[in-house]
């Protein structure tokens, strides 16, 4: 044990004497952990957030009526269903705003409720009597008396104003008390059921039923009863949130995993230096008795140790990281798919044992051949310092084959394979196979700069730089890798960028967008502005719900306006196409439908509707970003006769443009906030944009952290190897070379190896970002992006890249510049 | 009497808040209208609910019997709760609960069922004329006019049926006689301190239907009784549970009686009989003699199955013994309730309800 404690101890002074190096493994394994545990840190929380929205009164496991058609149905069909001896219990849903918050009011009736469904009977209602108002009545009685309760979480509940205080509604209603219930999804009140309807504006109307049990002797089908209006969804079938957000999480998971892979390669370099430098040191130790079991037990509990301490380093900073991003994360999932996810993160201690873990594995295997050669050192081989460079040359046969296996890979999965894993294993691929190229190419490219440059010095920069690219090789593939997805990523974002905000100035082509908050009056709403001289038309934008084949489909009814036919975008489009739907012939379809379905122009397509189910054509394909479900566009009388429940309050207002304000407030003062909503076209663009600007923020954040480890992995390198260059660099300065001049090529070369890094990045970045639009975004989103390319970014981060090689460079270098003449000698008088 | 555990939203929802008296029953009535001697009683109005009182109950037990002459027994009860004094207010906003409950009883086995509704949006309701009352799929419907009604009697003839898991039952109940009114003139006390309700029944109903026991229908006729009682605050504190007894007894006599028992051991006793021609007999609080004979493990209560009913004063003494000793009703709030034999001095058949042998 002694010895053991012995061997330690002379393994740990090794760290002593180069604390660079141990802050170098530490940072590099912390970075890689913070990343990765940051990164399923908001999977988790999100998870979190779906899974109690979806056991929220027993989504999980029961079955519902929804109905077949729009958000919500009449009461009377409850009672009906009741009548006839169906256990169901009503709920109605929807959002209102409150103090600029968004929060979803859920209404339910506690006395029919079923025993176990989910979070409101069990854990809500038996917080145990509510004692705030020292009554010690139940909550369940609470509720069903006025002004009954609104259960939230402590968050929801403490940035609404507290426990028993009620907020005022932006539409002017009051809510009950509010009181903390746990198990609650975020930013959801539960209250009862009438009192949500009061919230909601939608007296007498519920939005679902959960099923206990349908009656035994069923003397009359659920369409019998309901007149097809109702329809059985089954729990599992409900849980289209964690599907449709699932494409989103996987691609965080990607790049935390990314991340992480160039965080292990820093580690990898570290530990492969550190062996070499201490390989001396380890053959003496043998020489003196320790065992080569005991040993190679020492390293890998010092190892362990190291890396575990790293990984708590690591795990902390993934909170911090995950505490940052979180709002940006939850605000794109609402957006995109109508997610709710909590704004404080509240983590499982597994989770905080799965970052260390993650840390101390990422260790061991980066570790791995080192810990082999320590196990298997021959005794009395000579120390080779500079061994761990020469075997860099040496495996740079062995990197080409496996470039080239990958490279197979990548084809073959680009020509046979389909899915989003099949994208990133495509992704996985071309990136591993460019890393893996990378010091060969560089070799070469070295190469053959060195035989077009004249005179000894200049030959001597280009032979040395390649000498020295295999001790940064590491170094170089992890700038290479994280330089190309930024290129990647950032080349998808503003691609998507441009295209995105082009497709809305066409899209959202009308002045005003009118919604009426209560349904009965929107005919009225429509009528007082069809009278007005200075509004040109009122167009509905009327939808209903449907599925095609599985799929959650809206289909948006459209009246005939060159607002349409001259703006709306097609992607494709038989002729006539605009003029087919009209007459009620064909239909339009969004990308995603088109893309899921493999349907083109002039494809049959049916469309079930409660109304009588119908067969069209595709007349067109349009692009409909941003939508995680599919679309149909049909003529507006058609979505009438077919869906006799669509939603009919929405209008979009042609006015002209300087009479917007205009018809805004006198819109509002006629008819009141509280019935109608009306909102210009430059606030919904703005809302659009910034919807898609946090969407892509936690996208672009990890692409810049991930850039700062690849710079940390570079100066790491340089710095370790800075020692390791004496002896090239004292012959040179023995032959008269000034230390200034050698320190200065010093700078140059690190800058050369960057650039042309930075330059092979270029056209790999390219090809990530085609792999992105064209491949990962059609099988995440279902939606496909021109390139475009922005030279203005790729020139930003190659000055970035040389800025960090320079930086990296420039300690060693002023070092040398500085380094007293007698240490130059010394390296002839060493023993090599 | 019947008094029921109707503060049951006490019960389903928080168990533990529940402390005082059985199913709360024993609770403040302040706000709520209260029971006065001296009411008159008018149908079909009095058939309808009563808004103001805290509880009301529709009551129904029936002794049936089928070809081969075996006996069965069915329940069929629907409670109404107000959560607040006054006026129910319509929608959701009612602050009527509504519970139900369904028995029946073979031989060798015995079902229950419950139901729970709010007031308010036409999930469970009643009305007097025509008498309709009912909760989810189970209803006890007159199909009388007020103006054809004898006396104003819409449930001299009413249909019952209910649905559980593995049975059902649908009955005809006819009577021509009119309903009779329990205590004194249908002010019916249930303590020394005063408490009491309202309470008129039905006792004189002729039976017939089917009941269907795991898909087997099964015709059936009997007989069957009718309690219809409501009140704001019908128990003592410090009474816990009692013993009801609904006899029909030979010549077409009937004869109700019950028990209160209170903490301290003692009891309240009451009880009314009735001639055939409906003339009403109430029985004071020491003319009854209630005696247990045996009990039943039901689930570790040991409950008194086997009793010995005495009122010296009209020479009546019965022992009376449960069709099923494991009639236990397994609803939210759990209680006895069977069909029963007696013999002694009088014999027939009736119902028996126990509440407040709780297991501890």
């Amino acid at each position: 044990m002694k010895r053991h404690l012995w061997t330690l101890a002379v393994l740990l002074s090794h760290w002593r004497r180069r604390p660079f190096q141990l802050m170098t493994l530490v940072i590099g394994l912390a970075v890689a952990t913070a990343l990765w545990s940051g990164v399923q840190a908001l999977n988790v929380q999100a998870r979190q957030s779906y899974d109690q929205a979806a056991r929220l009164i027993g989504g999980d496991a029961f079955a519902s009526l929804r109905p077949t058609n729009g958000t919500n149905f009449e009461q009377a069909l409850y009672v009906t269903l009741r009548r006839a001896g169906w256990d169901v219990s009503p709920v109605i849903e929807g959002d209102v705003r409150i103090a600029d918050r968004s929060i979803r009011i859920v209404g339910i009736d506690p006395v029919t409720l079923p025993q176990g469904a989910g979070p409101i009977t069990r854990d809500a209602l038996d917080d145990g009597p509510e004692t705030a108002d020292g009554s010690g009545e139940s909550r369940a009685v609470r509720l069903l008396t006025a002004p009954s309760l609104a259960l939230g979480d402590a968050e929801t509940v403490a940035a609404l104003g507290g426990v028993d205080t009620r907020p005022t509604l932006g539409n002017g209603g009051q809510l009950p008390p509010l009181v903390v219930a746990t198990s609650l999804p975020p930013e959801t009140l539960v209250t009862d059921v009438g009192v949500a309807q009061a919230l909601l504006d939608q007296p007498g109307r519920l939005s679902r039923l959960i099923l206990t049990a349908a009656p035994e002797t069923r003397s009359q089908s659920l369409a019998d009863l309901t007149g097809g209006a109702l329809e059985r969804v089954e729990p599992d079938d409900q849980g289209d949130l964690e599907r449709l957000t699932d494409s989103f999480h996987l691609n965080l998971t990607a790049f935390g995993f990314l991340s992480f892979l160039v965080g292990l390669f820093i580690v990898h370099g570290a530990i492969g230096l550190a062996f070499e430098q201490r390989r001396p040191m380890l053959r003496t130790m043998r020489a003196c008795g320790v065992s080569a079991r005991a040993l190679t037990a020492v390293m890998l509990l010092e190892l362990t140790t190291i890396s575990a301490l790293a990984g708590i380093i690591g795990t902390v900073a993934g909170y911090v990281i995950a505490s940052a991003l979180l709002p940006d994360v939850a605000a794109s999932l609402r957006g995109l798919y109508g997610a709710r996810v909590a704004g404080e993160l509240s983590l499982q201690p597994s989770w905080w044992l799965a970052g260390v873990a993650i840390s101390v594995i990422g260790a061991l295997v980066a570790a791995g051949s080192s810990l082999y050669r320590a196990w298997r050192l021959p005794l009395f081989a000579t120390a080779q310092p500079e061994a761990w460079a020469g075997a860099e040359a040496r495996a740079r046969r062995w990197q080409l084959a496996a470039a080239v296996f990958l490279a197979a890979i990548a084809i073959g999965v680009l020509l046979q394979a389909s899915g989003l894993v099949a994208g990133f294993v495509l992704m996985g691929s071309v990136l591993l196979a460019a890393a893996l190229l990378l010091p060969s190419a560089l070799v070469g490219l070295l190469a053959i700069a060195q035989r077009l440059v004249r005179g000894p010095v200049a030959q001597w920069f280009f032979a040395d730089a390649r000498q020295q690219s295999g001790g940064l090789s590491l170094a170089l593939m992890a700038l290479l890798l994280a330089l190309a997805v930024n290129i990647g990523v950032g080349t998808m974002v503003d691609s998507f960028r441009q295209t995105f905000t082009g497709w809305l100035d066409q899209r959202l082509a009308a002045e005003l967008y009118v919604g009426a908050r209560d349904p009965a009056r929107a005919a009225d709403i429509a009528d007082w502005l069809e009278t007005r001289n200075d509004v040109d038309a009122v167009l509905p934008v009327w939808d209903a719900e449907t599925r095609y084949r599985g799929f959650p489909v809206e289909v948006f009814g459209f009246s005939n306006h060159p607002t349409y036919s001259d703006h709306w975008p097609l992607l494709a489009s038989l002729p006539d196409a605009w003029s087919e739907a009209e007459a009620g012939r064909a239909v339009l379809i969004s990308e995603q439908l088109a893309r899921r379905f493999a349907l083109a122009p002039g494809d049959p397509i049916d469309i079930a509707a409660p109304g009588g189910d119908w067969d069209g054509t595709v007349a067109a394909i349009y692009s409909d970003y941003g939508n995680p479900r599919g679309q149909v566009m049909i003529a507006v009388d058609e979505l009438v006769a077919r869906f006799p429940h669509a939603e009919r309050g929405n209008f979009a207002v042609r006015v002209a443009p300087e009479a917007v304000d205009t018809v805004m407030d006198d819109l509002t003062a006629a008819f009141g906030a509280g019935t109608v909503e009306v909102v210009d076209q430059r606030t919904i663009k703005d809302i659009s944009q910034r919807i898609f600007d946090r969407t892509f923020a936690v996208t672009l954040a990890l692409n810049t952290l991930t850039l700062i480890v690849a710079g940390i992995a570079l100066l790491a390198s340089l710095l370790t190897l800075a020692d390791a260059r004496l002896p090239q660099l004292a012959p040179l300065w023995a032959l008269g070379l000034t230390r200034r001049r050698l320190a200065a090529m010093e700078l140059i070369k690190a800058a050369t190896l960057a650039l042309l890094t930075a330059l092979l990045a270029i056209p790999l970045g390219l090809a990530v970002a085609w792999i992105l639009t064209n491949v990962i975004n059609v099988e995440a989103f279902g939606w496909q992006l021109p390139v475009y390319a922005f030279p203005e970014q790729w020139l930003r981060l190659i000055v970035l890249a040389l800025i960090t090689a320079i930086a990296a460079a420039a300690w060693p270098a002023l070092s040398l510049r500085r380094m007293p003449p007698t240490k130059l000698l010394k390296v002839f008088a060493d023993e090599r | 009497m019947n008094v029921r555990a109707v503060l049951f939203i006490l019960l389903v929802f928080a168990v533990p808040a529940f402390a005082q008296g059985f199913a709360g029953l024993g609770t403040d009535a302040e706000g709520y209208s209260t029971v006065e001697p001296g009411r008159t009683f008018s149908f079909p109005v009095d058939h309808g609910p009563h808004e103001g009182f805290r509880i009301e109950w529709w009551y129904v037990t029936a002794n049936l019997e089928d070809t081969d002459g075996n006996d069965y027994g069915l329940q069929w009860t629907l409670f109404r709760q107000a959560l607040a004094p006054g006026e129910e207010g319509e929608g959701w906003e009612s602050s009527a609960l509504w519970m139900g409950h369904a028995g029946l009883t073979t031989g060798e086995r015995h079902f229950s069922a419950e139901k729970f509704a709010r007031g308010g949006i036409g999930q469970a309701d009643v009305t007097a004329a025509p008498f309709e009352a009912f909760i989810d799929d189970w209803a006890l419907t007159g199909d009388i006019a007020a103006e054809q009604a004898p006396d104003g009697d819409t449930m001299a003839e009413v249909a019952v049926n209910a649905t559980g898991a593995d049975f059902s039952y649908a009955m005809t109940l006819t009577t021509e006689r009119a309903p009779v009114l329990q205590g004194e003139a249908g002010y019916s006390v249930k303590s020394d301190a005063g408490q009491a309700s309202y309470y008129y029944s039905q006792p004189f109903y002729r039976a017939e239907g089917t009941i269907t026991v795991d898909g087997e229908a099964i015709p059936v006729t009997g007989t069957a009784w009718l309690d219809r009682e409501w009140s704001s605050q019908p128990l003592a504190d410090d009474q816990e549970g009692w013993d009801w007894f609904s006899l029909h007894l030979p010549g077409d006599d009937k004869l109700m009686l019950f028990q209160v028992r209170s903490e301290d051991g003692s009891s309240y006793y009451s009880g009314t009989w009735f001639t055939p021609d409906g003339v009403a007999t109430p029985l004071a609080n020491d003319a009854i003699t209630m005696t247990p004979l045996g009990t039943t493990d039901i689930d570790g209560r040991l409950v008194p199955t086997q009793w010995r009913l005495e009122i010296p004063s009209r020479d009546f003494e019965i022992t009376t013994e449960a069709l099923n000793p494991q009639s236990w009703m397994a609803t939210t709030f759990a209680y006895w309730e069977g069909p029963i034999r007696f013999s002694g001095t009088h014999e027939g058949k009736g119902y028996l309800e126990m509440t407040g042998y709780d297991s501890d």
